[in-house]
This record gives C-alpha cells, sequence and structure tokens, in this order.
C-alpha cells in the first residue's frame, strides 16, 4: 500500500475512502443520537412530540379552511411536517457540524464528508419516529393510501430530502467554518423557509404564478408534493416540480464540491 | 528496500493578515474585494523544505522547540493539513495520536467511547472488539465501563483514552507529547508498550519535548528550527546537537534586546553562560555535579558603579519557585563597575533531572535601594540524570525537583 501526501490539487469525490471509512458513519450517528437523548424523560418520544405539536398548533391556527388537497388539515400539515423536520434539523445540525467537531477535525484525519451526513442520517432516524406516529394519524382519519404508489412515493421524497438536506448542508457547514456568520444565518433560515413551503398550506393557495415558481425553487417542495401524491388524489404540477428538483440537485452538486473543495483548509481555519 | 516513509521538500506556508482575526467574516470578504492591500499580508513559514527518510521499523524523534515546526511535520504526516508544496511517499498505514481521547464525548459511558474513539483512530470494529478486553485491562477503568464518561476523574478519562490508542496496530505511528499522563505506575506501563511497539518493527514518529523519553525511544532524530530541518543523526547526537544550538543562540548578547525587564537601568543584563568546574562552556549539568553560571552585565555609561544583591532565581516550569540563590542570604554585596560579570558558583547542582526556568534579579544592596535589573525566565537549565548521591542508584525521575544529602539512623527503643 503506497500512497501520497501532496498539495491539494484535483478534486474527487473519494467515494472509495467514504467506504473505507463507512464504519465510522455508524459511530457518528450513533454517537449523535444517544447523545441527543442522554438524560432526557421523553429519550425518543421527543422525535415524535416535536412534529405533533407543531401539527396541532398549525391546526389550531390554519385548520379552519377544512381539508386541503383532498387532506383532513392535520394529515396535510403532519404530512409536510415529518419530512419538514428532517430537512430542518439536517440542515442545521449538519450546518453546525465542522465547528462543533472542530477539535477531532484539528486531530486527527478522516473523510470529513461523514460528520454532516451523519448529522443527517440522525434526522432520518427521527423521521423513522415521526413516521410511525404519521401511519397512526392516517389510519385514524381513515386516509385511503394506495399501496403501490405510497411505498414509492415515500423512498423517492426521503431520497430528494436527503440530497436537498445534504447539499444545503454541507455548504453550509463548508461556508460555517469560513465564515462563523452563518451561525447565526442557519436558524433564520430555517424558520423562513418554513413558511416558504408549502408545508402548512398548498401551493394551489397563491394565484399568483410567479411566486408560485419561486416557492418552487424550495428543493422540499418537490419532496412534500410527491409524498403527499401517494395518499391524496390531486394533479401534480409538473413544472413547479421540474423546478425544485433541479433546485435540488443543484444544492448537492453545489454543497458537495464546495464541501470537498475546501474540506482540506478547515483544519487550519476551523 | 524502500524507505517506508519519504518527505520530500516539504513546505508548509501560512499567511498571516496582520489585522484579522484567525477565522474570516463575511464582512471581511465583502469589504475585501473593494479595498486592495490594505491590511499587511505576510507568508511565514511553518515548514520550508524539509526533507528525510524513515526506514521501515526505525523509529525517528522530532526535537525542535515551541514554534519550530514539529506540530505542523506531523499534522501533514496525518493528513490533517496539506502541505503547500512537496510531497510525501508513504509506503504503509499512517495512524496519528496529536491527542489522547480525540472524540471522546462526556455523555457516553466508557465501552461506547472506547468504540467510538477507536474507530475514529481507524480501527475496524471487528478490531475493536477482539482487542477490547485487552484494552479495558490495560486501562484499569472495569468497573466503570457503563457509567458516562463524564464522571470518569480525570486521570481515568486519560488512562482508557491511552489504553486505546495504545492498540493501534499501524505500519507508522505519528505521536505528539502524549506520553505524560496518568500517574507514575501508568506512564511507566505506557513506556513499555511504546518500547514494545518499536520492537514488533513498526515505524515510529515521536515528538516530545521530554528529551529523556525521546531518547530512550529513538534510534535516530532530526532537530528542527524555525521550520528548517537543521540536523538529523542519532537520538543522543541529535539531543546534544539541540542543546548547543539552544546555548549558541542564547551567548550572544541577546538578553540585552529583551524587553520584558525593569529596574533603573543603569546595569542591563546582556548575556549568560553555563560554565563546569573548570571554567568551559557547557550545554547541561548533570546533577550533582559542580555549576558556574555566569551572567555578564553592560553599565549605561563606563565610569556606572553600584553595590547591589544578585539572586538567581530557580522556578520549575509552571512558574514555581524552587529557591533562589541569593548573595543576599550570605550578606555578600557584589561590586559592580562597568561592564562587569557576576558568577554564582554553586558546588554540588542539587536540582534533579528536566528543564528549569531561571530568573536574575540584580538591586541596590543599600537601605531602600531600588532594582537595577531583573529579567523573568532569562535562560533555562537543563539538568541531566546522574548518579547524585554516589551510590550506584539513579534517584527517581519524575517525583523530585530537588536533592539533598541526609541520614538516616534507627535505634532500638
Amino acid at each position: 500500500m503506497e500512497y501520497e501526501i501532496k498539495p491539494h490539487e484535483k478534486l474527487s469525490l473519494g467515494v472509495k475512502e467514504l467506504w473505507q471509512y463507512r464504519e465510522l458513519f455508524f459511530f457518528f450517528t450513533l454517537r449523535d443520537i444517544k447523545v441527543k437523548y442522554k438524560q432526557t424523560f421523553f429519550g425518543f418520544a421527543w422525535a415524535i412530540f416535536q412534529p405533533l405539536l407543531l401539527m396541532a398548533i398549525f391546526t389550531v391556527f390554519f385548520g379552519k379552511g377544512g381539508p386541503q388537497e383532498g387532506l383532513p388539515y392535520p394529515v396535510f400539515a403532519l404530512s409536510g411536517l415529518i419530512l419538514w423536520t428532517v430537512f430542518s434539523t439536517g440542515l442545521t445540525n449538519a450546518g453546525n457540524s465542522m465547528v462543533t467537531n472542530a477539535n477531532i477535525i484539528k486531530k486527527i484525519y478522516f473523510p470529513r464528508l461523514i460528520i454532516p451526513i451523519s448529522s443527517i442520517l440522525v434526522a432520518l432516524f427521527d423521521f423513522i419516529m415521526a413516521f410511525v406516529i404519521f401511519i397512526v394519524i392516517l389510519i385514524y382519519y381513515q386516509v385511503h393510501v394506495s399501496l403501490v404508489w405510497f411505498p414509492v412515493m415515500l423512498v423517492v421524497s426521503i431520497f430528494i430530502t436527503s440530497i436537498s438536506t445534504f447539499g444545503v448542508g454541507s455548504l453550509l457547514a463548508a461556508l460555517n467554518v469560513k465564515y462563523r456568520d452563518f451561525r447565526y444565518v442557519i436558524p433564520f433560515m430555517v424558520q423562513a423557509l418554513l413558511f416558504l413551503t408549502p408545508v402548512i398550506y398548498p401551493v394551489s393557495k397563491i394565484s399568483n404564478g410567479w411566486i408560485q415558481y419561486a416557492l418552487a425553487v424550495n428543493p422540499m417542495y418537490s419532496a412534500i408534493e410527491l409524498f403527499r401524491s401517494g395518499f391524496n388524489e390531486q394533479a401534480l404540477q409538473f413544472n413547479l416540480l421540474y423546478i425544485s428538483f433541479g433546485s435540488a440537485l443543484f444544492f448537492f452538486i453545489v454543497g458537495l464540491f464546495y464541501f470537498r473543495k475546501t474540506e482540506v483548509y478547515f483544519a487550519d481555519l476551523a | 528496500m524502500k524507505p517506508i516513509l519519504e518527505i520530500k521538500n516539504v513546505s508548509k506556508t501560512f499567511r498571516i493578515n496582520h489585522e484579522k482575526q484567525p477565522y474570516l467574516s463575511l464582512r471581511d470578504s465583502v469589504t475585501s474585494v473593494f479595498k486592495r492591500n490594505s491590511s499587511s499580508v505576510e507568508e511565514f513559514y511553518a515548514l520550508n523544505d524539509i526533507s528525510f527518510n524513515v526506514n521501515l521499523g526505525e523509529s525517528v524523534g522530532i526535537i525542535g522547540k515551541n514554534g519550530a515546526g514539529k506540530s505542523t511535520l506531523l499534522k501533514i504526516l496525518s493528513k490533517i493539513t496539506p502541505p503547500s508544496s512537496g510531497r510525501i511517499i508513504s509506503r504503509g498505514r499512517i495512524a496519528s495520536l496529536l491527542e489522547v481521547g480525540t472524540g471522546f464525548h462526556p455523555e457516553l459511558t466508557g465501552r461506547e467511547n472506547i468504540f467510538l474513539n477507536g474507530s475514529i483512530l481507524g480501527m475496524k470494529k471487528k478490531e475493536i472488539e477482539s482487542k477490547f478486553d485487552a484494552i479495558v485491562d490495560f486501562s484499569g477503568v472495569e468497573k466503570f465501563l457503563d457509567t458516562p464518561l463524564k464522571h470518569f476523574s480525570s486521570g481515568m478519562q486519560l488512562r482508557l483514552a491511552f489504553s486505546v490508542a495504545a492498540f493501534l496496530e499501524p505500519e507508522i505511528l505519528v505521536i505528539d507529547e502524549v506520553l505524560a499522563v496518568g500517574d507514575m505506575e501508568f506512564q511507566k506501563k505506557c513506556m513499555g508498550k511504546m518500547e514494545e511497539v518499536g520492537r514488533e518493527g513498526r515505524t515510529i514518529l515521536f515528538v516530545s519535548h521530554n528529551l529523556g523519553i525521546m531518547a530512550q525511544l529513538c534510534k535516530n532524530a532530526v532537530v528542527l528550527q524555525s521550520g528548517k530541518l537543521v540536523f538529523a543523526d542519532t537520538s543522543d547526537k541529535a539531543v546534544q546537537f539541540y542543546f548547543n544550538l539552544s546555548n549558541i543562540n542564547k551567548n550572544g548578547d541577546e538578553l540585552l534586546s529583551r524587553k520584558d525587564r525593569y529596574g533603573n537601568g543603569q546595569f542591563h543584563i546582556a548575556s549568560y553562560m553555563l560554565l563546569n568546574k573548570d571554567n568551559e562552556p557547557v550545554a547541561v549539568y548533570k546533577s550533582g555535579e559542580e555549576a558556574r553560571i555566569q551572567v555578564a552585565v553592560k553599565a549605561s555609561d563606563p565610569s556606572r558603579q553600584a553595590n547591589a544583591f544578585a539572586t538567581l532565581v530557580i522556578n520549575d516550569l509552571n512558574g514555581n519557585r524552587i529557591f533562589g540563590l541569593a548573595s543576599a542570604y550570605y550578606r555578600q554585596e557584589i561590586e559592580l563597575s562597568g561592564d562587569s560579570t557576576i558568577t554564582w558558583i554553586w558546588p554540588r547542582c542539587q536540582l534533579a533531572p528536566g528543564e528549569y526556568s531561571c530568573h536574575i534579579n540584580i538591586y541596590e544592596s543599600k537601605i531602600g535601594g531600588v532594582i537595577i535589573d531583573s529579567l523573568q525566565d532569562a535562560f533555562r537549565l537543563n539538568i541531566e540524570e546522574a548518579d547524585y548521591f554516589g551510590r550506584g542508584v539513579i534517584p527517581n525521575l519524575r517525583q523530585d525537583k530537588v536533592y539533598s544529602e541526609f541520614e538516616v539512623r534507627s535505634a532500638r527503643c
């Protein structure tokens, strides 16, 4: 086994190296999950409470308009919220991950991508918990679920959620190492984006076509709409979906490459 | 056979921005687009054209003062930071220990931390599982395995951390100052383990300020000075070279330029020399031998005269005063007349092996006299171990600071 350490030159994805270190994903994710719920009375239940409480609040304030997109409002809200929570917590944790793990980064080498990816895996773990409750709510409201379409759309929407969370998250993580301003930008951004995503209102509520397009730039639009299409009978607006999916891909590529390009200097800057 | 590690012309530069914080703020980047050359940027060579080879099974020590570039070199070897130019060819797996317990989390249990830390250090899960009992056994904390780390004493944490590291099995091991952990007994255990690693034919690169341990562990050593490699040979020769280097550097008038002094300015401490009993310059003293420490003072004008007391204060590196060789203790006035020298003759150096910091104080001996010149940490004394008591026993290395003659008597009563 011979290899060279030399000045940073070409840009590669380093997939082979990530595979070599695959066990580290597991340990970092496990660490974050364990630490997150250590010394909490309710433990994992917090992963369920948060979207449920938000659902309750939104139902009280916005639920008066009756069913949305053919779904009872609580189902409509929760279906958006559980995916949105993956995005928002994944983004926040990934965005801060390089700074919070600076002590490790400065002392030992491993592929840096493991850190933001692990924080997203933690968010996906929470999603599994919340998804169980979502199923219960679906049954409670007797929503008709397509047994073929629903699992397919679930996978597709999780895929879109993951790549957009990773894209934006790794971009923010890399920027945060260099510009600590992003520490303050992230929470604000997550909050603002919640209202700019059709999580709690249907995009059809907006009559202006241009604003619809603008909202569709949010990569989570396609994830949430496709997810809902597994159990509602609304026609999908493909032009908006393309924009949103394109945006997800764009962030994924930009985030990945910016992270890879700057990661070698993290130890000097962190 | 090809060397296991070839370091070829490695340099690392940092840009020093004289106005800015180490990390940028967005505002700085935005505004710097508009103003050019507003802050002075200086290229700083942390490492400057370093080349050397390490052969399989060889242990190499890296010696140098703080800021000489030792840690930067280790960071480049560990792939934490890339070199600015040059390259390193490695023919084996490198594991680096720049710190023990990297990634330890206080909320996780001892068991969980062993797995996490081992994995961060590059061990496979199976590997950790197979060595788990040995690691726990070595650390001696088996009772607390399922207790969160935050309830461990700091000593226990260090022991657990070192134990994980001790069971790494890379071809090349890069170590930075991690041996100074735990109590005496555990330190001995660590040393034994390190020597075992060396005997197994693995390659070690080792940085430590404890030159004794370094010479013991490493056959060869390189000396770094201000980012440059200035010497490479056996570790004994390198240690000697390093001592001479620090001495040559300090034997000029370099104390004269120090600004962190106070006094009335009539005389300034200019330089120092370490002499043996034959008045020959030396780099280090052995415990128990005669030491003559000579300090030269420069007068502000040639006719200047003063009666003074002079004190040489010996401190440990934590800044704790051990004792002072004070002429005032003997009511002995020193007559200073123009440029002069003051020599402290110490028939037996009672210091235990180690490094000590010396302060020099010169003050007027008359009642109400003021300080003429005072210099903190004027120079360092390095003391080598020796058979102080002349009984064929080298006294315990790390616990004593000072040796003293004594007698033990027993009587029946």
